[in-house]
């Protein structure tokens, strides 16, 4: 089968781009492994919520008009939204379709996907960012005693055994996990590396509001000092909730989840821990205060000091000078260990010479570089900081289906 | 960045270590470094440590000169006390470190420093390496580094400069992280 344009992920970011495509009349078809938004179907724990309020969940053609335009929208509801917005835009999704290569041929390339052999012009890689957990290699130092799980399989506590969990990782997802096991009655152990701390609320404001109004999801990936260690920065500790402002290390230490250190390594049944927790929480209360002050300031020059409540700042994260260094995993105490170590792309069917040496497709911008006519989309600070989260498609699809167009008349010509 | 009359000048080549991080992403095989140091015992506790050259990109390197270091304990532990203990040379090697974090992480955000001091202690209960007391560890405790720094800056910007070298210490990581650690009979 010949088509223009061949998108592969039926995701938030890749009906966007369908969308997009139609708009320009480019011919094209949507390939999906299972149904429209399956890792939010499959993947997902049930009570995880999307971090951006529901006001902000906007897809070029559709904006939340619902009644909780503050509340947030649970995984249910995003496989609602996304499956009534794949009608609305009349997208041409081709589900339980799985594409097992991408390779070039002259001219475009060649999609084998499921029993059909397609010919595209331009594939456009849409298949999330979350596809595969990163577990450290050190995982298989574990004693086999020990339940592992990540949380791409975690569904609800009562999948665990008794007894304590050890997580690692302080990202949003390690942060939720951790409190919604602690109150399950099995004690949570927390292991800390680098993480980004933020308010669920400021001056009485969603902190993604004021990320947006600030201009820092703005920030362009070009113009981000150091877009490595941009598009490498853990979700920050958010609930998708107006019951807590925080969800940060304090209110787990009040909740009574035990904080530790990054895990350093396992030997003999022996979990340790880095010294570095001080450091590591110091760096992350450091970059909250100057997001903060960047706030406080585009306020005043806004003219809205008057309409908002007054700045103030938050208590310094509290590191307990007793914070052990170790952890006997052997002593039935930890019964669990979940690896909330972040996520990576699976693009293992992709047969195009274009990753670098972690793996990592090599792009500018979502224009894959060294192949014409593929592009990428859905990934972190793609484009812009606002690329990570689902609003973020929207520009970026646009500015892609955009370069689409001129690569493709410039091969008409 | 501030901008001032006269640049910043704390005497580190920012853009030698920006154009080396660029350089070395895309030659990953020459950002593999091995260091070196050589000892050789002397009398008691005394040893004497050379070092000299070190590997690392694509090839081997020499230093400018062969330096030395004395190795011993004091006197009251029944020692000569020929030179600093080897605990002391690991303080030494954190807090050298730390501080040229410190120039280089003040010298990329435009901070002009007008005198850096660390002072570094390492609290350590040495029942542990006499083997009195088995749950007592034979390290340190705890290692604090106290940085009195002097420069055109908040104190907010001061705490985040000794944040980032931290994060950036090869030495600091050595010493709060396990390192495979392998000594073998030659």
């Amino acid at each position: 089968m010949q088509t223009t344009t061949v998108v592969i992920g039926a995701g938030h970011a890749g009906l966007a781009m369908s969308h997009r495509l139609t708009e320009r009349s480019i011919d094209h078809v949507v390939l999906e492994r299972g149904e429209v938004a399956d890792s939010w179907r499959t993947q997902r724990w049930p009570s995880l919520r999307l971090l951006t309020p529901n006001w902000q969940t906007r897809l070029p053609g559709y904006h939340y008009a619902g009644g909780d335009p503050d509340g947030f929208m649970p995984a249910a509801e995003v496989v609602a939204t996304l499956g009534s917005y794949a009608r609305h835009i009349g997208a041409p999704v081709r589900t339980a379709t799985t594409v097992h290569t991408v390779r070039a041929a002259s001219p475009g390339f060649e999609i084998q996907a499921g029993d059909d052999l397609l010919r595209a012009q331009a594939v456009v890689l849409a298949t999330g960012a979350c596809n595969q957990p990163v577990i450290p290699g050190h995982a298989s130092a574990l004693p086999p005693s020990i339940t592992t799980l990540s949380p791409l399989i975690y569904r609800d506590s009562d999948q665990l055994p008794d007894g304590g969990v050890l997580i690692v990782g302080a990202s949003a997802t390690g942060v939720q996990l951790a409190s919604e096991i602690h109150r399950s009655g099995r004690p949570v152990t927390l292991a800390v590396g680098e993480h980004v701390r933020l308010p669920r609320s400021y001056r009485g404001r969603d902190i993604f509001w004021w990320l947006e109004a600030t201009g820092l999801l703005a920030e362009r990936y070009d113009e981000i000092d150091d877009i490595i260690r941009a598009r490498h920065l853990p979700s920050p500790q958010l609930t998708g909730t107006h019951e807590t402002t925080m969800t940060d290390l304090n209110s787990l230490t009040s909740q009574g989840v035990r904080i530790v250190g990054r895990l350093g390594r396992i030997v003999d049944g022996l979990a340790q821990f880095s010294g570095s927790l001080p450091n590591i929480c110091a760096l992350a209360d450091l970059k909250m205060n100057r997001f903060l002050n960047r706030a406080d300031e585009w306020a005043t020059t806004s003219g809205l000091d008057g309409e908002l409540p007054p700045p103030h700042r938050f208590a310094p994260t509290y590191v307990d000078p007793r914070t052990p260094l170790e952890l006997d995993l052997t002593s039935g105490e930890i019964t669990t260990v979940l690896w909330a170590t972040g996520f990576r792309p699976d693009h293992a069917w992709l047969d195009i010479p274009v990753k670098d040496r972690t793996g990592r497709i090599r792009h500018d911008g979502g224009v894959v570089t060294g192949a014409p006519g593929l592009y990428i989309l859905g990934l972190p600070v793609l484009r812009t900081r606002a690329s990570t989260y689902i609003h973020g498609a929207s520009a970026d699809s646009d500015a892609l289906a955009s370069h689409l167009v001129s690569f493709l008349s410039s091969r008409c010509r | 960045m501030t901008i001032t009359d006269s640049p910043v000048d704390n005497g580190v080549n920012v853009q030698a270590l920006l154009d080396a991080r660029t350089a070395l992403s895309d030659a990953p095989e020459a950002a593999e470094f091995t260091w070196r140091a050589s000892c050789t015992w002397r009398n008691g506790t005394h040893s004497r440590s050379t070092v000299d050259g070190f590997t690392g990109l694509g090839g081997e390197q020499q230093h400018r000169a062969t330096y030395e270091f004395d190795v011993d304990h004091p006197e009251c532990f029944a020692s000569e006390d020929n030179g600093a203990t080897p605990v002391e040379y690991v303080l030494v090697g954190l807090a050298g470190c730390l501080t040229a974090g410190v120039a280089s992480v003040a010298q990329l955000r435009g901070i002009q420093l007008r005198s850096v001091t660390a002072t570094i202690e390492g609290q350590m209960n040495i029942l542990g390496i006499l083997g009195a007391d088995p749950d007592v560890r034979n390290g340190f405790d705890s290692i604090t580094v106290r940085f009195a720094i002097d420069a055109d800056a908040s104190r907010e910007d001061l705490e985040a400069l000794i944040a980032q070298s931290q994060k950036r210490s090869a030495v600091f990581d050595v010493v709060a992280n396990p390192t495979k650690v392998l000594v073998e009979l030659a």
